[in-house]
Order: structure tokens, then sequence, then C-alpha cells
């Protein structure tokens, strides 16, 4: 599998990812290399086999609906980029 | 110096020290060694000499656990309330966690000492300590090559003998393949043994936490501790936690252990291939029986575990965004902006490499040919190992292909670096436990024998690995340092 600089800036976008301009070959080189390793999986026919998602095909644990967290914004605003009135602060969203 | 866990708990129970005392003399080695071998990205000194000072009151006053006042350091992924958790990631240099980890927790409550926060890849992606912003960890035993990854600060601290013991997370051989390098004591638990509580996320299905310490002995009384049920974390076990201290006196005769034909194939190194046999040869004479068996799709399991960490490990780091916390570039146009340069900037080139390809695998139209093939393959893995256990206790190999190589000698090319977990990657996706103890050493530098159990079986391991090193002193070599 190979890859063009154009499909590694799309994947960036995907992934808010910003990649400098002189890094994006060296990026495409080595995804596409990446990517020769995963396509041995084509070696394999796994046609049928039910998918694994958790080892222990555990499924998921459910919990009366009852409030069990308390209320720390003032503590993990305290570690927060920009805050103001209790507010996350961020540049303009909406003109 | 270099005492075990075990010692320093027995010793601070016989009152011949205080748990201020050992902690002085951690802390006096961590600041002799620590600038040359880089294992600790912050020491606590102050917050461990203030915990000391409690655990000896606490013992004082009839409450001691075995754990109370025993120096520890911590990798730095398990969240750890006031502390810097850094990940080893330029994106979480400022973070100062809100919150104690589940393990942090169990610590704490057992009255057991931080020295401080060990080093490691960045997000625990790479198998050399070559990944952190903070520099790599130097090996203890050549100070010019890796101590693996990606828990390389604690193996390395614990090998150096500053701290006797440490935690670690395994998602893909990140506990076993340090210990190896470093020739310590490691054992990564099944997936749900450990809670995941505040160990800040790689690849969710794979991720477990564990101890490393100089002996299956001392990691049987850390992960005794580490262990158990947490609402907080969705696929958490239920199961009870064995006594582990009090199953290892057991022995392994009648033991029925299975060698791997795929794991002494082509690409293991034949010294080191050598010490392993010699190693299943001590175990042959303390009675357990070595057979051959087959786990066929051993070579599915690197492209499988790629697709699947870097998957979910995209997802999960997509929370890193220069919003709520960690690094925020300056100046941002707009909110994209903000997010990419945040992101871009914070990151290093194995993380981003790695968001990429796992957003590539998970983006519309390649699901089916990336992610849900591989959880496929994953079914097939897990399969082989069963059929395995269906005829032995046990299966045991090397830990890695070769000893610890040099530092910046696979830097330049990720797939010769993936290729590194061959052995150890396939138990993450089975979810199974297994662990790694030095057996011997190649060119000075010491070699890891893995040895994987059945589900929930930390106990069977714990029981053969303490067996061996009843008749061995491997685990009790330490090396040379130098300031």
């Amino acid at each position: 599998m190979t890859l063009k600089s154009e499909d590694v800036l799309n994947i960036a976008h995907l992934a808010r990812l910003h990649i400098d301009e002189d890094a994006i070959d060296q990026y495409t080189s080595d995804l596409s290399s990446i990517l020769t390793l995963v396509d041995q999986m084509n070696q394999v026919d796994s046609s049928g086999v039910v998918p694994l998602a958790n080892p222990l095909d555990a499924t998921q644990r459910l919990r009366d609906d009852e409030v069990t967290e308390i209320d720390e914004r003032d503590k993990f605003q305290q570690i927060a980029p920009d805050v103001e009135a209790g507010f996350y602060r961020v540049p303009k969203v909406i003109e | 110096m270099a005492k075990s866990v075990t010692e320093i708990s027995r010793g601070l129970a016989a009152g011949k020290f205080s748990s201020v005392e050992v902690t002085q003399d951690y802390l006096a080695r961590i600041a002799e060694f620590n600038p040359s071998l880089n294992c600790f990205i912050s020491v606590t000194d102050e917050l461990a000499l203030a915990q000391a000072r409690q655990a000896d009151d606490r013992r004082a006053g009839g409450e001691a656990d075995a754990l109370t006042g025993v120096p520890l350091a911590h990798k730095d992924l398990f969240c750890t309330d006031g502390v810097r958790t850094s990940c080893a990631s330029r994106i979480l240099d400022n973070f100062i966690a809100p919150y104690d980890a589940k393990v942090i927790e169990n610590f704490k409550s057992a009255g057991a000492v931080m020295l401080g926060k060990t080093n490691m890849d960045e997000f625990a992606m790479g198998s050399s300590n070559e990944n952190s912003h903070y520099g790599c960890v130097a090996n203890p035993w050549n100070t010019a090559h890796v101590p693996g990854g990606s828990s390389g600060g604690s193996a390395a601290a614990v090998a150096a003998g500053l701290a006797p013991g440490a935690s670690g997370t395994d998602t893909g051989g990140s506990i076993r393949q340090p210990a190896a390098f470093c020739g310590v004591t490691g054992i990564k638990p099944t997936y749900g043994r450990v809670s995941r509580y505040g160990m800040i996320a790689f690849a969710s299905s794979l991720d477990q936490g564990g101890p490393f310490a100089r002996s299956a002995e001392d990691c049987a009384l850390l992960l005794r501790t580490m262990a158990g049920f947490d609402r907080r974390d969705s696929t958490c076990s239920e199961q009870a936690v064995p006594d582990y201290p009090a199953s290892i006196g057991r022995g392994v005769e009648g033991l029925k252990i299975g060698l791997p034909v795929e794991y002494f194939a082509e690409g293991l190194d034949s010294k080191l291939a050598a010490v392993i046999e010699t190693a299943v040869d001590e175990l042959r004479r303390l009675g357990a029986e070595i057979q051959d068996i087959s786990l066929p799709n051993t070579g599915l399991s690197i492209p499988t575990y790629y697709v699947v960490a870097m998957a979910e490990c995209s997802s999960n780091l997509s929370r890193f965004d220069g919003v709520r916390f960690g690094y925020r570039c300056e100046d941002p146009v707009d909110l994209e902006d903000l997010y990419k340069r945040s992101r871009g900037e914070g990151f290093g080139a194995e993380v981003k490499r790695r968001i990429l390809i796992g957003t590539y695998a998970l983006s519309a139209g390649y699901y089916d040919a990336y992610y849900l093939k591989a959880q496929q393959l994953r079914r097939m893995i897990k399969d082989d190992f069963q059929k395995a256990f269906s005829s032995v206790d046990l299966i045991l190999g090397p830990t890695t292909p070769g000893v610890a190589f040099r530092i910046g000698a696979k830097t330049d090319d990720p797939v010769s670096m993936y290729l590194q977990d061959i052995y150890t990657i396939s138990l993450n996706l089975a979810g199974l436990p297994g662990m790694s103890l030095p057996v011997g050493f190649v060119d000075g530098l010491p070699v890891g024998m893995q040895l994987i159990g059945n589900y929930f079986d930390e106990a069977g391991l714990l029981n053969a690995a303490h067996s061996y090193q009843q008749v061995t002193d491997w685990h009790l070599q330490t090396p040379e340092l130098k300031v």
C-alpha cells in the first residue's frame, strides 16, 4: 500500500493534526511502509470469523442511574489553558 | 543497598530501619545516578519524605500493611493528584493531574511511598524509550544501549537500584520487554486484572498495568496491591484477587510447559536462544514437563496489533485538543488552527505516525479492511492460545528476539522497531498474562525469558518464576554504575 502526499494531508486534516510542510515526504514514506506491514493481514482468509473486541468477550456492565460524580469544575479549570467566568475560552467560532 | 521489596517490608516490620531512612537512601541514589541514567521525569522528594513519615507513624500505631513505608516509582502515565503527569509528552508537560489513578490510590492506601514518576516512550508508544520528550533512558548495564520501552524508566530504575519496585503498563510488551532488556522481573496481568482508571489511555482494549521488581516474590507483593475490581474501569474484572505471595511456594513438579516452535524460529538471536534453552533445562531439572507446541498465527500478530493499537490510539488521543488541559499553541487564528497546531506541536513524531495510521484505518471505506479484519485475526490468535492451553499449563519462550540494542540503531525505521515486539504483542491481543524474568546474559546485556499463563493465572506464572529464582541467581545480579 502506497500513499501519496495528498492522502497524508487529508488524513492529517481528519485527525486535526498539523504536519510541517518539510516533514510530509517523510510521513508519506513512513506511513506507506507501515501500511505494507499491515497488508500482511490479507494473507489469511478470515471470512466467517467473529471479530473480537474484548479479549474476555465481556459485555458492558450496567450501573444504576444515580449521580456518582461531584462538581470539581474549579479544580479542573486550574489546569486549563484559558478560562473566564467558569468557561473554557477558545477563538470565536460564530461570526 | 539495592534491597528488595520483600527485604524492605520485613526490615520495616522488624524495626531494623524506618521508612524515612529507606526513602532517604533511595532519594540519595536517585540524586547520584539519575542525571546519567534519566530514569525519572519527576522526583517527588518532599512528598516522598512526607509519605514516609506518615508510614512510620502508621506502623507505630500498629496499622501497617506489607507495603507501608516501602518506596516505589511510578510510570509517568499514572495520574497522580497534584503531581505532574506528563506521559513523556510535550502536550502534557504542564499537566498536574487533578486525581489519582486507581493503582496510585491502592498504593497510597497500603501506605507505600512514591519516589517519583518514571520516564517512558511518549504515550507508551515505543520499544526503546527513545520517543520521550525528556530524552532517552540509559540502560544501566551499558549506557550506550536502550532500556527498552515503553516503561523504560521504571525497568531501569529497578535495575539500577533507584527504586526496589515500580509500576508500569503493557500494551504490546511495555513491561516485559524493558524488564528483559534491564534484567529485572516484570508481569503483565490478564486484561482487566488491574484497573485502567487514571492510566492515560493508549489502546484501551490492550492496555494493562503491572509491576516491576527484582524478583517474582516482590512482584507478587506489588501485584496483590495493584490488582482488583474498580467500577470506574468498565472492563475491570470482578474476580477476587488471590493472595499471590502465599501461592508462590508450590514448585513446578509435574507442571506442563509448552515451547511454541514459532518463538524459536528464524529471527531469534542464536546466543539468546542458547541462554533460554539452559533456563528450560533448569526447569526440567525442577520437575517441569517440557513439550513443543504451535501457535501458528504468531506471524500475524504484528500487523494485527498495529492496526488495533493505532486505531484505538487515534480515538483516545483525540481528547488532547488544547482546550481543557495540556499544551495550547500560541495565537491560534481560529478553533481549527488551535486544534491542529496544539496537537501538531504537542505530539512527537511516533505519536503522530500512529494517530495518522489509526485515523486512516478508521476512516470511511477502510474500517472493514483494517479494523474489522484485525479483530477477526485477533480471535484467531486468541484461539491458538486456547488450543495450546488445553495441553499445557504454561507457555515459555524468549521475551525479545535479541538483547538491548544501541541507542539510535532502529530510530530511522519504524517498522524494524515494531518487529521487536514479535513475542510479546500476541498476549495483549489475546488478553493473557505474561511475565519476563532474567535468565542470563549475552554480550554483557541481560536476557529475559517470557512465561505466558492462561487467563487469571498470575499466581501460576509467579510460582514458576519464583521456583526458578530459588535455584538461580540471575535476578540478583546488579550492574556497576558510573556517575
